[in-house]
């Protein structure tokens, strides 16, 4: 573990349903790209915890497309997309849908910045079509808490 | 106007002299004049973007007499920050993971294959 790891930072633009998040590793773009392309790698980090993760097909070329399943005791998720611009080391444009909410998408550019000295800043913007959907995202698989929290935002929006 | 709350709070924040006087509420309470006074506006304008403010539960009015001073409720501002923080957390504990998986990957990359441009 290094110390010169950043912390990840989140930005919710206030202007358009977007959600940007941006990381620093410390590891070159061509590994990095390859632990988001290569199912058996990806399968080690993209799941959350306490929770399965079964990828049904991760197919990462332009035109290509992916699903993948998280289950838990309480059942399945299905999550899906296409691949639709994917530059080796640099760029990943892809869709991504819950299989739960099927009319809602979520456009994805990832792009992977080569710092130099073998590290790599990574930023996945997320775009949806309403603000509406951009915060159910936010606060999608979100703990007890904060459903908590959101209702006592809504009473206090409410006064 | 849109429903929901948190996009109401966002589109609020969407133009800059809302934020500019949500930063200066954020130092003190003060009235709509006060808060005209540095910009090239009619105090009318103001009222119009400190309703919007307070729509968006950002802001109250107190009764206070003749001086009804603008109070920022910060509480909002403290749980928009927790609620993306949660997410912020979720998003750090995947890309530990993925650390990890970079420290386990060997150091040589596999060779290109046919055709990849570099």
């Amino acid at each position: 573990m290094t110390a010169s790891t950043r912390e990840t930072q989140i930005v919710a633009d206030p202007d358009v349903p977007l959600v940007r998040i941006t990381r620093e590793f410390d590891a070159p773009p061509s590994k990095v790209f390859r632990a988001h392309t290569d199912p058996d790698l990806l399968v080690q980090w993209l799941g959350p915890r306490g929770l399965e993760m079964r990828i049904d097909h991760y197919d990462c070329r332009p035109g290509g497309s992916y699903r993948y399943v998280h289950s838990d005791a309480n059942g399945e998720y299905g999550f899906r997309g296409c691949f639709h611009e994917v530059r080796p080391d640099e760029l990943i444009v892809q869709t991504f849908t819950f299989e739960g909410v099927p009319d809602g998408v979520a456009l994805e550019k990832l792009v992977l910045e080569d710092l130099g000295d073998g590290r790599t800043r990574l930023t996945v913007t997320s775009l949806v079509d309403s603000f509406a959907d951009r915060d159910a995202f936010l606060a999608s698989g979100m703990e007890t808490g904060v459903v908590q929290g959101y209702e006592r935002l809504d009473e206090v929006l409410a006064r | 106007m849109a429903a929901d709350p948190l996009s109401r709070v966002f589109s609020a924040l969407a133009d800059p002299t809302r934020r500019d006087i949500v930063a200066r509420l954020a130092v003190g309470d003060a009235t709509v004049g006060e808060l005209a006074a540095p910009y090239d506006v009619t105090v009318q304008a103001v009222s119009k973007h400190l309703r919007v403010l307070e729509d968006a539960g950002l802001v109250s009015r107190s009764r206070e007499a003749q001086r009804r001073p603008v109070h920022l409720e910060a509480e909002v501002f403290d749980l928009m920050t927790k609620w993306i923080e949660r997410y912020r957390r979720q998003a750090e504990e995947r890309y530990r993971r993925l650390d990890d998986v970079l420290r386990s990957m060997p150091e040589e990359d596999p060779p290109p294959q046919g055709g990849n441009p570099s």
